[in-house]
């Protein structure tokens, strides 16, 4: 097996970031009806920034591994940044070139498009 | 049945993924093509590539005589005759025009429509939209622990009963006939999906007595985008048009049209010529072979992989090898279908993944998704033997 992806497995079976919020400013669900992925994403903004972030679901390695480096990521910048966050920052925070898999592509980008789609509502 | 000779028709079994020879054990989304239905393309648009039913020169008289040939082998090969026999583009197609010419018409808010639970989406979406529409009744069958449909005969007195002959997912083979009595019995039409049975099994749809049956021939070696409806002469008689156009008239005039006759009734503009030339071929190699044969083959390597499989997986259907189509869904516990697909992809190990189409079977078993390695005709014990060391790689990987 890749290098990469056992780090995906690895990350997997103890994801950091997992866990409810209960006092969260934002919260966002998605789900990739194709595979059944679900992941609740929780963000605590203080003055336009990620000060913590968390996030809950059930999904494939590659889910559950994206939704807790991106969620790493997101500690810290300001909220309006996520807008520019896109599929090469998850692909790089992965350590997959996923380019030529848009299946699994799917998989890495949903807790991604699960925050943009509910900031844009 | 010579199985390694059988490989040598098929140019994409060399193909190598991630440095390894691949096992292709997704047939039940598409099966590979033979040279020889490769080749019938080919020669289609290198030597005779004209439009049909429209020319009298020599190139489009030989397209027509092509394309009306497939459709008498496709009628041979399931014992119809070739005006019922019509060219559509998949199943779902196929099912479509069933629901919009025949339900549309005889469908009212007091009629009964029963599928089941395990239907594949091509044969629910449809039926789902026709008694919505019509405020019609639609119940569904449940299945058993074993893939079994439960209460047929329940469904006695519905006005369509449409189910699937095998299961994509449990692989379970449907009594087609039984299902067809009890349809008849209380008066109402039977609408039969073959897209897994026909690839794997021979079919007789008198003997079957179906009204309708349904299939696509990408997943029996012919290409993509030609699939069959055969349905009962007096049915398709009596039925209109599906789609409107070039093609399905005799005559037009500003004032209205006439229909042309069966099955051009029910083809509208220019049909998938090399669609149904590549399927007639694909017809001409699976009888070459046998389905008989094919069928035989199948339960032995079924047979096999349940027995190496049961004790590693949990294991979706029948374990019975003879009560399945070439199919064997799955899920590794713990792990997601999706991952365990990609670490056998990295051995060259091709299986589906997901809800393959079948999300209501997936919520009545509980499950999200599950993993499904389906066989054919070229497909060895050895690529079992790597399917099963790869799951065990899954489980390692995994611990």
């Amino acid at each position: 097996m890749s290098i990469e992806y056992e780090r995906i497995v690895h990350i997997w079976k103890n994801p950091p970031n997992r866990g409810e919020m209960k006092d969260a400013d934002f919260v966002a669900e998605g789900a990739n009806p194709i595979c059944g992925d679900k992941v609740k994403v929780f963000l605590k903004i203080k003055d336009g920034k990620v000060v913590d972030a968390s996030f809950t679901g059930e999904g494939c390695a590659i889910s559950i591994a994206s939704a807790s480096l991106l969620l790493d990521y997101l500690k810290g910048k300001k909220v309006e940044e996520i807008e520019n966050v896109g599929r090469e920052k998850v692909m790089e925070l992965l350590e997959l070139d996923l380019s030529k898999n848009p299946s699994r592509l799917k998989c890495a980008l949903l807790p991604l498009m699960a925050i943009k789609s509910e900031k844009r509502k | 049945m010579d199985v390694e000779k059988i490989r040598e028709d098929f140019p994409i079994l060399e193909r190598m993924v991630n440095g390894k020879k691949i096992a292709y054990l997704d047939n039940g989304a598409t099966s590979q093509k033979p040279r020889q239905v490769i080749d019938a393309i080919v020669r289609y648009y290198s030597e005779y590539n004209a439009n049909v039913h429209r020319g009298v020169h020599k190139l489009s008289e030989e397209s027509t005589v092509a394309y009306e040939d497939a459709r008498r082998k496709v009628a041979e090969f399931i014992n119809a005759s070739e005006e019922e026999i019509i060219f559509v583009k998949n199943a779902s197609e196929a099912l479509n025009l069933v629901m919009y010419s025949y339900g549309m018409k005889n469908i009212t808010h007091t009629s009964r429509i029963t599928i089941s639970i395990a239907e594949h989406h091509s044969n629910f979406v449809p039926w789902q939209v026709l008694a919505e529409r019509k405020k019609a009744k639609l119940e569904f069958l449940d299945v058993d622990a074993e893939g079994g449909l439960v209460g047929l005969e329940n469904a006695s007195g519905s006005d369509i009963i449409s189910l699937v002959h095998a299961s994509n997912v449990l692989g379970t083979i449907n009594d087609a006939q039984k299902i067809c009595k009890v349809a008849h019995e209380g008066g109402g039409i039977s609408v039969i999906d073959g897209s897994q049975s026909i690839p794997h099994m021979p079919i007789d749809v008198k003997k079957m007595g179906c009204d309708f049956f349904a299939f696509t021939g990408h997943k029996m070696l012919a290409p993509t985008g030609i699939g069959v409806l055969y349905g009962k002469k007096e049915l398709l008689e009596k039925m209109e048009p599906f789609l409107y156009g070039g093609d399905m008239i005799i005559e037009v005039k500003k004032e209205g049209s006439k229909w042309n006759n069966l099955p051009y009734k029910f083809e509208a503009g220019t049909p998938n010529i090399e669609g149904a030339i590549g399927l007639g071929a694909a017809v001409d190699y699976l009888n070459k072979i046998g389905m008989e044969e094919i069928r035989k083959h199948e339960i032995e390597l079924l047979s096999y992989a349940l027995g190496k499989l049961k004790d590693e997986v949990t294991i979706y259907g029948p374990l019975d090898a003879r009560k399945r189509t070439g199919l064997i869904a799955f899920n590794v516990p713990g792990v997601h279908p999706h991952d365990v697909a990609t670490i056998l992809d990295e051995d060259g190990i091709e299986i589906r993944s997901g809800h393959h189409c079948a999300q209501p079977l997936h919520d009545r078993l509980g499950l999200e998704s599950s993993a499904r390695a389906s066989f054919y005709l070229y497909n060895t014990k050895e690529e079992v033997d790597r399917l099963v060391d790869g799951i065990k790689k899954v489980k390692r990987v995994f611990a």
